[in-house]
Protein backbone atom coordinates (compact mmCIF):
# COMPACT_ATOMS: atom_id res chain seq x y z
CA UNK A 1 0.00 0.00 0.00
CA UNK A 2 1.42 3.05 -1.00
CA UNK A 3 1.60 6.67 0.91
CA UNK A 4 -1.19 7.89 -1.36
CA UNK A 5 -3.05 4.92 -1.30
CA UNK A 6 -3.17 4.97 2.47
CA UNK A 7 -4.18 8.93 2.74
CA UNK A 8 -6.98 7.96 0.87
CA UNK A 9 -7.85 4.79 2.98
CA UNK A 10 -7.55 7.40 5.83
CA UNK A 11 -10.81 9.79 4.16
CA UNK A 12 -12.88 7.10 3.21
CA UNK A 13 -12.60 5.71 6.61
CA UNK A 14 -13.51 8.90 8.12
CA UNK A 15 -16.21 9.21 5.48
CA UNK A 16 -17.78 5.87 6.99
CA UNK A 17 -16.81 3.48 4.08
CA UNK A 18 -17.65 -0.14 5.00
CA UNK A 19 -15.28 -1.17 2.28
CA UNK A 20 -12.30 1.24 3.62
CA UNK A 21 -13.17 -0.91 7.24
CA UNK A 22 -12.57 -3.90 5.59
CA UNK A 23 -9.99 -3.75 3.41
CA UNK A 24 -8.00 -1.43 6.50
CA UNK A 25 -8.72 -4.21 9.10
CA UNK A 26 -7.23 -7.08 6.47
CA UNK A 27 -4.23 -5.12 5.36
CA UNK A 28 -3.22 -3.30 9.03
CA UNK A 29 -3.52 -6.32 11.02
CA UNK A 30 -1.27 -8.31 9.33
CA UNK A 31 1.36 -5.34 8.66
CA UNK A 32 0.77 -4.52 12.53
CA UNK A 33 1.14 -8.42 13.25
CA UNK A 34 4.44 -8.63 11.22
CA UNK A 35 5.69 -5.69 13.21
CA UNK A 36 5.10 -6.66 16.73
CA UNK A 37 6.03 -10.22 15.82
CA UNK A 38 9.57 -8.95 14.68
CA UNK A 39 9.85 -6.68 17.82
CA UNK A 40 8.11 -8.71 20.81
CA UNK A 41 9.33 -12.54 18.98
CA UNK A 42 5.91 -13.81 20.98
CA UNK A 43 3.17 -14.72 18.65
CA UNK A 44 0.51 -14.17 21.23
CA UNK A 45 2.18 -10.67 22.06
CA UNK A 46 2.15 -9.87 18.97
CA UNK A 47 -1.40 -10.94 17.89
CA UNK A 48 -2.51 -8.80 20.80
CA UNK A 49 -0.35 -5.64 19.81
CA UNK A 50 -1.76 -5.95 15.91
CA UNK A 51 -5.57 -6.31 17.74
CA UNK A 52 -5.22 -3.41 20.65
CA UNK A 53 -3.74 -0.65 18.07
CA UNK A 54 -6.71 -1.99 15.95
CA UNK A 55 -8.88 -0.91 18.23
CA UNK A 56 -7.16 2.34 19.06
CA UNK A 57 -7.07 3.48 15.75
CA UNK A 58 -10.91 2.79 15.75
CA UNK A 59 -11.56 4.54 18.93
CA UNK A 60 -9.05 7.53 18.32
CA UNK A 61 -9.26 8.01 14.39
CA UNK A 62 -11.56 11.03 14.60
CA UNK A 63 -8.05 12.56 16.33
CA UNK A 64 -6.19 12.03 13.36
CA UNK A 65 -5.55 15.83 12.01
CA UNK A 66 -3.54 14.80 8.53
CA UNK A 67 -4.89 12.08 6.82
CA UNK A 68 -1.60 11.97 5.40
CA UNK A 69 0.18 10.69 8.60
CA UNK A 70 -2.44 7.88 8.86
CA UNK A 71 0.67 5.22 8.70
CA UNK A 72 3.08 7.24 10.86
CA UNK A 73 0.10 7.31 13.59
CA UNK A 74 -0.94 3.93 13.43
CA UNK A 75 2.71 2.61 14.01
CA UNK A 76 3.62 4.93 16.50
CA UNK A 77 0.56 3.52 18.81
CA UNK A 78 2.48 -0.03 17.45
CA UNK A 79 5.33 1.07 18.81
CA UNK A 80 3.78 2.25 22.32
CA UNK A 81 2.13 -0.67 22.82
CA UNK A 82 5.07 -3.30 21.99
CA UNK A 83 6.71 -1.28 24.51
CA UNK A 84 4.05 -1.79 27.08
CA UNK A 85 4.37 -5.77 26.17
CA UNK A 86 7.95 -6.05 26.44
CA UNK A 87 8.08 -3.43 29.66
CA UNK A 88 11.45 -1.79 29.29
CA UNK A 89 12.08 0.53 26.12
CA UNK A 90 13.24 0.47 22.40
CA UNK A 91 14.86 3.75 22.80
CA UNK A 92 17.73 2.40 25.14
CA UNK A 93 19.86 0.38 22.89
CA UNK A 94 21.64 -2.40 24.99
CA UNK A 95 23.80 -3.66 22.76
CA UNK A 96 25.35 -1.04 19.64
CA UNK A 97 26.58 -2.68 15.95
CA UNK A 98 30.27 -1.02 15.30
CA UNK A 99 30.99 0.05 11.77
CA UNK A 100 34.30 -1.60 12.06
CA UNK A 101 32.84 -5.16 12.80
CA UNK A 102 30.79 -4.70 9.60
CA UNK A 103 33.70 -3.91 7.43
CA UNK A 104 33.84 -6.64 4.55
CA UNK A 105 37.85 -6.26 5.35
CA UNK A 106 39.20 -6.49 8.81
CA UNK A 107 42.74 -5.09 8.91
CA UNK A 108 45.69 -6.94 7.58
CA UNK A 109 43.34 -9.02 5.16
CA UNK A 110 44.04 -7.77 1.82
CA UNK A 111 41.33 -9.77 -0.23
CA UNK A 112 37.68 -9.16 -0.23
CA UNK A 113 35.79 -12.24 0.68
CA UNK A 114 32.63 -12.35 -0.59
CA UNK A 115 29.85 -14.99 -1.66
CA UNK A 116 27.94 -15.00 -5.05
CA UNK A 117 25.34 -12.42 -4.89
CA UNK A 118 24.33 -12.98 -8.57
CA UNK A 119 21.21 -15.00 -8.67
CA UNK A 120 20.18 -12.78 -5.91
CA UNK A 121 17.29 -11.04 -5.11
CA UNK A 122 15.36 -13.55 -7.93
CA UNK A 123 16.04 -16.84 -6.17
CA UNK A 124 14.69 -15.69 -2.72
CA UNK A 125 11.24 -16.67 -3.69
CA UNK A 126 12.41 -20.02 -3.91
CA UNK A 127 14.79 -20.57 -1.34
CA UNK A 128 13.53 -21.21 2.00
CA UNK A 129 17.21 -21.27 3.68
CA UNK A 130 17.73 -17.94 2.74
CA UNK A 131 14.39 -16.69 4.03
CA UNK A 132 15.23 -18.86 7.37
CA UNK A 133 18.90 -17.01 7.10
CA UNK A 134 17.25 -13.44 6.70
CA UNK A 135 14.44 -14.63 9.51
CA UNK A 136 17.71 -14.93 11.81
CA UNK A 137 19.71 -12.10 10.88
CA UNK A 138 16.66 -9.66 11.32
CA UNK A 139 16.04 -11.21 15.19
CA UNK A 140 19.59 -11.13 15.58
CA UNK A 141 19.66 -7.36 15.30
CA UNK A 142 19.76 -5.48 18.32
CA UNK A 143 16.39 -4.00 19.13
CA UNK A 144 16.67 -0.16 17.73
CA UNK A 145 18.15 -1.13 14.89
CA UNK A 146 15.63 -3.72 14.42
CA UNK A 147 13.01 -1.09 15.01
CA UNK A 148 14.31 1.37 12.46
CA UNK A 149 14.57 -1.40 10.05
CA UNK A 150 11.07 -2.57 9.76
CA UNK A 151 9.89 1.00 9.87
CA UNK A 152 12.19 2.25 6.72
CA UNK A 153 13.42 -0.66 4.96
CA UNK A 154 9.98 -3.05 5.39
CA UNK A 155 7.18 -0.41 6.26
CA UNK A 156 9.06 2.18 3.84
CA UNK A 157 8.18 5.09 5.88
CA UNK A 158 10.28 8.00 5.49
CA UNK A 159 13.89 9.10 7.70
CA UNK A 160 11.39 11.58 9.52
CA UNK A 161 8.53 9.61 10.32
CA UNK A 162 10.74 6.83 11.79
CA UNK A 163 12.34 9.36 13.73
CA UNK A 164 9.23 10.60 15.21
CA UNK A 165 7.59 7.47 16.02
CA UNK A 166 10.54 6.21 17.89
CA UNK A 167 11.65 9.95 19.59
CA UNK A 168 15.48 9.91 17.69
CA UNK A 169 17.28 12.06 15.86
CA UNK A 170 17.02 11.58 11.93
CA UNK A 171 20.78 10.87 11.88
CA UNK A 172 20.32 8.48 14.61
CA UNK A 173 17.92 6.82 12.12
CA UNK A 174 19.88 6.70 8.88
CA UNK A 175 23.39 5.56 11.20
CA UNK A 176 21.36 2.52 12.08
CA UNK A 177 19.94 1.91 9.22
CA UNK A 178 22.52 1.74 7.52
CA UNK A 179 24.30 -0.60 9.95
CA UNK A 180 21.51 -2.85 10.70
CA UNK A 181 21.76 -2.86 6.64
CA UNK A 182 25.29 -3.89 6.94
CA UNK A 183 24.76 -6.28 9.66
CA UNK A 184 21.89 -8.41 7.74
CA UNK A 185 24.47 -8.02 4.82
CA UNK A 186 27.35 -9.59 6.59
CA UNK A 187 24.84 -12.48 8.02
CA UNK A 188 23.09 -13.28 4.32
CA UNK A 189 26.92 -12.98 3.04
CA UNK A 190 27.49 -15.86 5.82
CA UNK A 191 25.03 -17.65 4.63
CA UNK A 192 25.49 -17.65 1.02
CA UNK A 193 29.29 -18.73 1.72
CA UNK A 194 28.00 -21.56 3.11
CA UNK A 195 25.38 -22.96 0.96
CA UNK A 196 25.15 -23.47 -2.92
CA UNK A 197 23.05 -20.79 -4.40
CA UNK B 1 40.31 -2.15 2.29
CA UNK B 2 42.08 0.92 1.09
CA UNK B 3 41.83 4.54 2.69
CA UNK B 4 39.36 5.55 -0.12
CA UNK B 5 37.25 1.75 0.45
CA UNK B 6 36.83 3.01 3.71
CA UNK B 7 35.91 6.78 3.76
CA UNK B 8 32.61 5.48 1.42
CA UNK B 9 31.60 2.44 3.88
CA UNK B 10 30.17 4.35 6.03
CA UNK B 11 28.06 6.46 3.22
CA UNK B 12 26.82 3.42 1.03
CA UNK B 13 23.20 3.49 1.95
CA UNK B 14 22.65 7.20 1.30
CA UNK B 15 24.10 6.66 -1.84
CA UNK B 16 21.32 3.52 -2.45
CA UNK B 17 18.94 5.98 -0.63
CA UNK B 18 19.71 8.83 -3.21
CA UNK B 19 20.02 11.00 -0.08
CA UNK B 20 23.97 12.28 -0.53
CA UNK B 21 24.97 15.38 -1.93
CA UNK B 22 25.66 15.91 -5.17
CA UNK B 23 29.51 16.53 -5.34
CA UNK B 24 29.74 13.70 -2.73
CA UNK B 25 27.21 11.25 -4.94
CA UNK B 26 29.54 11.90 -7.67
CA UNK B 27 33.56 11.41 -5.71
CA UNK B 28 31.78 7.89 -4.52
CA UNK B 29 30.77 6.89 -7.68
CA UNK B 30 34.23 8.02 -9.31
CA UNK B 31 35.72 5.45 -7.12
CA UNK B 32 33.59 2.45 -6.97
CA UNK B 33 33.92 2.57 -10.63
CA UNK B 34 37.49 1.57 -10.75
CA UNK B 35 37.14 -0.69 -7.65
CA UNK B 36 36.44 -4.12 -8.32
CA UNK B 37 35.95 -4.69 -4.76
CA UNK B 38 33.48 -1.84 -4.08
CA UNK B 39 31.78 -2.97 -6.83
CA UNK B 40 31.14 -6.36 -5.57
CA UNK B 41 30.23 -5.08 -2.20
CA UNK B 42 28.04 -2.57 -3.44
CA UNK B 43 26.13 -5.02 -5.79
CA UNK B 44 26.00 -7.29 -2.18
CA UNK B 45 24.60 -4.34 0.01
CA UNK B 46 22.12 -3.21 -2.43
CA UNK B 47 20.72 -6.71 -2.91
CA UNK B 48 20.55 -7.27 0.58
CA UNK B 49 18.53 -4.06 0.91
CA UNK B 50 16.22 -4.97 -1.80
CA UNK B 51 15.64 -8.66 0.69
CA UNK B 52 15.21 -7.04 3.44
CA UNK B 53 12.52 -4.64 1.61
CA UNK B 54 10.53 -7.91 0.81
CA UNK B 55 11.31 -9.21 4.45
CA UNK B 56 8.29 -10.66 6.89
CA UNK B 57 8.59 -13.32 9.50
CA UNK B 58 7.99 -16.59 9.20
CA UNK B 59 5.15 -17.12 11.56
CA UNK B 60 2.11 -16.69 9.13
CA UNK B 61 -0.18 -13.53 10.13
CA UNK B 62 -3.56 -15.06 12.20
CA UNK B 63 -6.86 -14.16 11.07
CA UNK B 64 -9.37 -12.01 12.82
CA UNK B 65 -11.75 -14.01 15.01
CA UNK B 66 -15.34 -12.88 14.37
CA UNK B 67 -15.38 -11.35 17.69
CA UNK B 68 -12.75 -9.57 17.73
CA UNK B 69 -13.81 -7.87 14.03
CA UNK B 70 -17.64 -6.89 15.69
CA UNK B 71 -15.63 -5.26 18.26
CA UNK B 72 -13.65 -3.35 15.69
CA UNK B 73 -16.39 -2.90 13.90
CA UNK B 74 -18.53 -1.40 16.85
CA UNK B 75 -15.43 1.11 18.03
CA UNK B 76 -15.81 2.37 14.74
CA UNK B 77 -19.07 3.19 14.31
CA UNK B 78 -18.96 4.53 17.65
CA UNK B 79 -16.50 6.82 16.30
CA UNK B 80 -18.04 8.05 13.32
CA UNK B 81 -21.44 8.76 15.66
CA UNK B 82 -19.34 10.91 18.25
CA UNK B 83 -17.83 13.52 15.32
CA UNK B 84 -20.93 13.76 13.70
CA UNK B 85 -22.36 17.47 14.15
Amino acid sequence: MNPSGDTQLARDLLNGSPEAFDHFVEAYNAKLFRYSYAMCHQREDAEEVAQETLLKVFQNLDQLQDPERLKPWIFRIAKNACLMKRRKSVFAPKEELSLDELRPFKDGEQRLQIADWGPLPDRAAQDSELRLALDSAVADLPDLYRAVFLLRDVEQLSTEDAAEILGISNDAVKTRLHRARLALRQQLDEHLRGATV
Amino acid sequence: MNRDCSSIFALLSGYLDRDLPPVECAELEQHIQSCAPCVAFVDSLKKSVQLGKGYAPASDVPALAPETKQKLQEAYQRMLAARKP
